[in-house]
């Protein structure tokens, strides 16, 4: 082993130990939002936490805030903010553009249009949530359909483009439904629900959006290095032997299901699906192998801190698609000035 | 023989790019292709890549038809180097040598410690193992072709495709892709490349292909086919060929003739 090949172990050695470390801080990162809230501060999570382990009965109402309201919402932003950032790294790769986000082909959009009827025809949260998901997966089916349908042209391209018509027809569907709602009631409830907000999270919505996650990951993971291979564009891939078109189906398949299930139960949060798979870049490289854990990690951590300041820094909750792009996009700015590159 | 297409017909669904194209490949040969701008050459090697479908006639490796071939054995036989591009993720240029191994392996897995080390061995014997940590990113466009032909031997392959191997290249660079083909070939690889440049085609070719007119016009040694006349036919260029003392290859020297301006064109004030 020469002298740089040993460089390039220990780098690689380094970054799993850097993503193990990372994850602790998360989970740190987690406990300490446990504590952050309007109704008990970290005095009263302690009592309601030692009153569990010793088995006595603490206070019920302090209880509740702590395993029915607050966990259920750190566990709920550490998911929703890994699968928003895990499918924003897989679509920029998949699509080698800087500008892509997880709603590149319409997934946010035709969940808000499910969402938005659902609000307007005052159905239960359950059966909103339902058609949010599907509104999501719909909409991405269409966009794929249309990208299959027209062949001869750059696969990928054709993809985003057939998105962006769709965007913009499920986009005047929510126009249109918006003018219709009831002002006073549907309206608010439409308008914050596109903002994005974990304040309604229960445990049932953790549990219920679990299965479409992990299956959702699932390509992600298995295909983490051929997705490097992916970044060089359709025919190059194909001359290195992979099969372009099942691979992307997989790749998307997957990064549209994680999206569609976070979505359907935080709303519209953007921004994170775009900025964070950069700032990963900027700390493991372009690897997918390392980019992903990477942008999982950062993306749950980043929600975590979003959402505490969400909850603490005015009297009523902040909706979180204003405070991830307020927060997000100075930081962003910030990175870029200090000179790390991850893009060409 | 490795690769022996009968009769081709290429190009896009309802436009012909090329008729009645035949032609072997020997093991061990270099083949260069000339034509002018349009003639084709990008979309006859996409063609032989399997990455466009035979119109009609025959594309054989191994005297099995190519579209038979599953696509990961075939990227096993044939590889392709690109021009130097710009990539947009900063890989080392060892991922990149790396993502050369994806036909040897099963498609869920990674490259291993053995594929590191063919990669490793590709960069080195073409003289970049010290460059091997660097960004892609960030090395010259001289380097990035050199990262790319050893993409290309990761896969192990019998034919090598190379898509205007010398272009954005400095004149020593040109020349030291040109030597690194030379020895590849003499290797046992078969190469089939495509220039602009008939000295480099003088340099490197066993053989020349001149695609005209949607065919091949004429196929042979250097020597015989690159002739002013066919030169003249090709570009629309007077040139003379000749050779000086001390070089063992041809040289063509272009006679700059005054252009035809259309009327109403001025030059200058």
């Amino acid at each position: 082993m020469n002298r740089r090949e040993e460089t390039a172990a220990v780098t690689a050695g380094t970054s799993g130990k850097g993503l193990w470390l990372a994850f602790e801080a998360l989970l740190l990162l987690a406990a300490v939002s446990m504590t952050v809230g309007k109704y008990a501060g970290p005095a009263e999570i302690f009592r309601a936490l030692r009153a569990a382990i010793s088995g006595e009965a603490g206070d019920p109402v302090l209880s509740t805030v702590l395993w029915n309201v607050r966990l259920p919402r750190v566990i709920g932003a550490i998911l929703i903010g890994a699968a928003l950032a895990a499918a924003g790294a897989t679509y920029q790769g998949l699509f080698r553009n800087p500008l892509v986000s997880p709603d590149i082909l319409g997934v946010s959009g035709g969940a808000s249009l499910g969402a938005v009827i659902g609000i307007f025809l005052s159905l239960p949260v359950l059966v909103i949530q339902a058609m949010s998901f599907a509104g999501g997966l719909l909409a991405v089916a269409a966009v794929y359909a249309i990208g299959v349908a027209i062949r001869g042209r750059d696969p990928a391209l054709t993809l985003v483009l057939a998105g962006l018509a769709i965007g913009a027809l499920v986009g005047a569907g929510i126009s249109l439904i918006k003018i219709l709602a009831d002002p006073y009631d549907q309206l608010p409830a439409i308008t914050y629900w596109l903002l994005g907000s974990l304040t309604a999270v229960t445990r049932l919505d953790v549990v219920s959006i679990l299965p479409a996650l992990c299956a959702g990951l699932v390509p992600l993971v298995l295909l983490r290095w051929r997705m490097n291979l992916m970044t060089l564009g359709d025919e190059e891939a194909q001359t290195l032997g992979i099969d372009t078109r099942l691979t992307r189906a997989a790749l998307i398949g997957g990064a549209t299901l994680v999206t569609a299930a976070a979505v359907s139960v935080s709303g519209v949060i953007g921004w994170i699906g775009l900025v964070i798979p950069h700032i990963a870049r900027m700390l493991v490289g372009p690897d997918f192998r390392r980019l992903l854990p990477a942008s999982m990690i950062s993306g749950g951590a980043y929600l975590l801190v979003v959402d505490m300041l969400a909850r603490s820094i005015a009297l009523i909750e902040v909706p979180l698609g204003i405070l991830t792009a307020a927060v997000g996009a100075p930081f962003f700015l910030w990175l870029l000035a200090s000179g790390r590159r991850a893009w060409q | 023989m490795t690769l022996d297409i009968r009769n081709l017909t290429f190009g896009y669904r309802g436009r012909q790019v090329g008729t009645n194209i035949s032609l072997s490949l020997e093991t061990g040969e270099v083949l260069a292709l000339l034509g002018p701008n349009g003639a084709g050459k990008t979309t006859f090697f996409k063609t032989i890549l399997g990455l466009l479908p035979v119109r009609t006639g025959n594309v054989l490796l191994d005297a099995k038809p190519l579209s038979t071939w599953p696509r990961r054995e075939r990227a096993r036989r044939i590889a392709y180097v690109p021009q130097a591009h710009a990539a947009l993720f900063p890989f080392t240029a060892l991922d990149v040598v790396l993502m050369g191994r994806a036909p040897h392996l099963q498609p869920f897995s990674s490259p291993g410690a053995r594929d590191r080390d063919i990669a490793l061995s590709a960069l080195r014997g073409l003289g970049m193992a010290h460059i091997a940590e660097r960004p892609y990113t960030e090395i010259s466009g001289g380097e990035r072709q050199i990262v790319l032909i050893a993409r290309a031997l990761a896969q192990e392959p019998t034919i090598l495709i190379m898509d205007e191997p010398t272009a954005n290249l400095d004149y020593g660079n040109q020349m030291r892709v040109l030597s690194h083909i030379r020895a590849l070939a003499a290797s046992g690889l078969s190469v089939v490349l495509s220039t602009h440049n008939p000295d480099h085609a003088f340099l490197v070719a066993d053989r020349v292909a001149l695609l005209h007119a949607s065919t091949i016009a004429a196929i042979g040694p250097p020597d015989d086919v690159l002739t002013p006349a066919a030169l003249n036919q090709l570009y629309n260029i007077d040139v003379v060929i000749g050779s000086i003392e001390g070089s063992p290859a041809r040289l063509c020297a272009p006679r700059l003739a005054a252009p035809t301006p259309e009327k109403g064109t001025r030059y200058g004030p």
